[in-house]
């Protein structure tokens, strides 16, 4: 919900570097048509952009085809590609949020953040990033400063340096201020073997935080609302926490998200999807502070569909559940780290949450754009 | 945030469940009028705890749900007018009309935007001396003291560039023809909360005592659904039809009188259509004579256009209570979330969207 119009097309496994090659070629623009038509839509909605389902239907029945990806590509947040022995994840993401600056943080460090986090869920330590901007005419150099301030102290502070960069100018009018697109490479560790399909029954979940605070903080300062608290973006980098959860246990974290647009529950339906198994959690058991509870009552909203910046959901090995919890819970990352729940054979694909009243409900992704409710 | 959490306590809650339970000798079939209720019965899944005592049926207090195809084609008309800033809540948007949507406007080039309060469109107004600003004001009483202000703002604060598309509905009229229906099976109503805490109980009266039905004011969270249940069987049991307010904390008897009196001035009972009913016969408000100019479907010139609704989609059974969502053949199919039929199926708090969202493994998976 908060930076409404990216959508991520990582694709495991060096997809797009593997087959995009020959069949790209044959590709007539003039002549393209997509293969199975998006269903409702001649344009892109701002949906699209949401996360949800209607941006996975872009990447997998637009861009992938377009690419020549196969069709069943695991998505996965950063692409791993091998070369010279070494495994190396690769990770890009676009950053467009309104405001720029917002309580916890700015555009600048979602950029450096949001980008090394994509690595992380690979297992990878990040190594460099780049930047590209694409600014609007009339922004001024104080707010441009600003960011790319930003951008270093938040690349300093998590040892990632920003390598390269581009900047592009448009005419007033065509960009709103400024967008910031970073990518990313990492080195994943050898042992390491972190993807959403790898996700198997038994595995414990556990989320290393509060959710919904970065989403509540955004829609606070763009829409001047008052919920009764002071709430600030999560917005984190999360290599140092995955790293310290590989060193207790290396080959027992089998999948990590962080749970961005679209929040903890499609990042729990996607790794569902992907694994083909059936996630099973406890409402009470998710941390909701309770001025993102307080901001979605009024709103209509579910926390576990208002975007993170700063947290990881991970599917680790009932044996080493204890030890990767407690050392979430040592990192000052994810000193609130908690198990919600366990992955299960039955139902695969599919998010049961367990209420609080010992009823069960199906936890769906959001379709596109979160609403609020009318009344 | 206080009386949140409190009114989700579950150990009060089985207390509340087991009381029932006590009480109650048999299954009765009862109507929460509220959307809001509707998502939160099933969101926490109080139909499942009061499976054996209570059938819920689903009443037709959506605002998104219930307001007529001619009003959302006359909305993407407006918006679509180069001129023209269309305001709406955000849920709305996603609302079918015989063509497009107000997503898809705006995808096209029209200026629609979401709010959160109608007084913003009013902000909006003076802002763009231009440009017409047009609020999409559709509701039950509960959103039109908001609507009845910005008018009143807006006039006096002399724009002549803002205009609302008025289509609110009235709940008490929505009950008796529930009540009056002869397939009905409703014996209990949870009346709307929020609606009360405006326009307060009277008006429920005549109802309790024609049709001697029990009418419990109630309330959001599951606490407040349960206790307006619990009083509910506890009359139907005894034989008793009263009008309770199991919402006091939000709820007196007069409403809210300020809002009311502003009411009074500001809108006219008018017949209207619902989406997937039909007419009811004193179930509206329009604004009053007195501020026609700030009427959009006379400033646009919209009166003229009609619309026929999608014959596949039940949603006027869905919301008379004759059929629960997952019964009716395109659910889930041909209508879902993505591609709604009928408007039940978009907002959160309609029936088929909160069965499709929240729907349960038996169902799906059984």
């Amino acid at each position: 919900m908060a930076d409404g119009g990216s959508a991520d097309t990582g694709a495991a496994d060096g997809g797009l570097a593997d087959g995009g090659s020959a069949d790209a070629g044959v590709v007539d623009p003039s002549r393209w048509v997509c293969p199975r038509p998006l269903r409702d839509h001649s344009a892109v909605m701002l949906g699209h952009g949401g996360g949800g389902i209607l941006s996975g239907e872009l990447i997998e029945h637009l861009f992938l085809p377009a690419f020549g990806a196969p069709p069943d590509q695991p998505m996965a947040d950063s692409a791993l590609l091998e070369v010279g022995g070494t495994r190396l994840a690769f990770s890009t993401d676009s950053y467009v949020v309104r405001p720029l600056f917002f309580p916890g943080g700015s555009i600048g460090e979602l950029a450096v953040h949001g980008t090394i986090n994509d690595l992380a869920c690979s297992g990878a330590a990040p190594i460099a990033l780049s930047a590209g901007f694409i600014l609007e005419e009339g922004l001024e150099l104080g707010v441009l400063g600003r960011v790319a301030q930003a951008m270093g102290q938040a690349a300093a502070r998590a040892g990632v340096r920003l390598v390269t960069g581009d900047t592009k100018v448009v005419e007033r009018g065509l960009a709103d201020g400024l967008y910031v697109n970073t990518s990313g490479i990492g080195v994943v560790p050898s042992g390491v073997d972190i993807r959403p399909e790898r996700a198997r029954p038994g595995d414990r979940v556990i989320v290393s935080g509060a959710v919904g605070e970065h989403g509540v903080a955004v829609l606070s300062v763009r829409e001047n609302l008052e919920f009764g608290g002071d709430v600030r973006s999560d917005t984190a980098a999360l290599h140092g926490l995955v790293a310290a959860m590989l060193a207790v246990a290396p080959a027992g974290v089998h999948a990590l998200r962080d749970p961005t647009r679209g929040g903890l529950a499609t990042s729990l339906c996607e790794i569902a999807a992907a694994s083909g198994t059936g996630v099973e959690f406890t409402e009470g058991a998710v941390p909701v502070p309770p001025v993102v509870e307080a901001a979605c009552a009024f709103l209509g909203l579910d926390p576990l569909h208002v975007a993170n910046e700063g947290k990881i959901v991970a599917f680790v090995a009932p044996e080493d559940a204890d030890a990767v919890l407690a050392a979430m819970r040592a990192h000052p990352a994810g000193s609130e780290a908690a198990v919600i729940g366990t992955v299960t054979a039955e139902h695969p694909g599919v998010v049961v949450g367990r209420t609080a009243f010992g009823t069960t409900r199906i936890v769906a992704r959001p379709l596109g754009e979160q609403l609020p409710r009318i009344c | 945030m206080r009386y949140l959490r409190e009114f989700r306590d579950p150990v009060l809650a089985a207390r509340l469940v087991d009381a029932i339970a006590t009480v109650a000798t048999r299954r009765w079939t009862i109507m929460e009028v509220c959307g809001g209720q509707t998502h939160s019965i099933i969101r926490n899944g109080l139909d499942q705890l009061l499976a054996e005592q209570v059938e819920f049926v689903h009443g037709p207090g959506c605002p998104v749900c219930v307001t007529p195809l001619e009003t959302i084609d006359r909305a993407l008309a407006i918006a679509a007018r180069p001129e023209v800033i269309l305001c709406s809540f955000g849920d709305m948007l996603r609302v079918p009309g015989s063509d497009t949507d107000l997503f898809s406007v705006r995808a096209c080039g029209g200026d629609v935007r979401v709010v959160y309060s109608p007084l913003d469109a009013v902000r909006l107004a003076e802002e763009n001396p231009r440009r017409e600003v047009v609020f999409l004001g559709i509701g039950f009483e509960t959103t039109a003291p908001a609507n009845a202000m910005a008018v009143v703002a807006a006039r006096a604060r002399g724009l002549r560039n803002f205009s609302m598309l008025v289509s609110h509905v009235l709940v008490p009229p929505a009950m008796a023809a529930v009540l009056a229906a002869p397939e009905n099976r409703v014996r209990a109503f949870l009346a709307a909360g929020h609606v009360c805490a405006v326009m307060g109980t009277s008006q429920y009266e005549p109802l309790v005592s024609s049709h001697r039905v029990p009418i419990v004011v109630t309330g959001f969270e599951p606490l407040d659904l349960l206790d307006g249940v619990r009083t509910a069987v506890e009359q139907l049991e005894a034989g008793r039809a009263e009008l309770a307010n199991a919402y006091s904390r939000a709820v007196c008897a007069d409403g809210n009188v300020v809002a009311r009196r502003t009411l009074d001035r500001t809108f006219t009972v008018c017949d209207r259509a619902w989406r997937g009913i039909g007419v009811i016969p004193g179930s509206g408000w329009r604004l009053a004579d007195e501020y026609a100019e700030f009427d959009a479907e006379i400033r646009f010139d919209v009166t003229g256009l009609t619309a026929e609704e999608s014959s596949e989609c039940r949603s006027g059974d869905v919301l008379r209570g004759m059929i629960k969502p997952p019964q009716c053949p395109a659910f889930g199919g041909r209508c879902t979330p993505r591609t709604p039929l009928g408007a039940t199926m978009v907002s959160t708090e309609g029936a088929c969207a909160a069965y499709f969202q929240f729907r349960r493994l038996g169902a799906d998976h059984g």
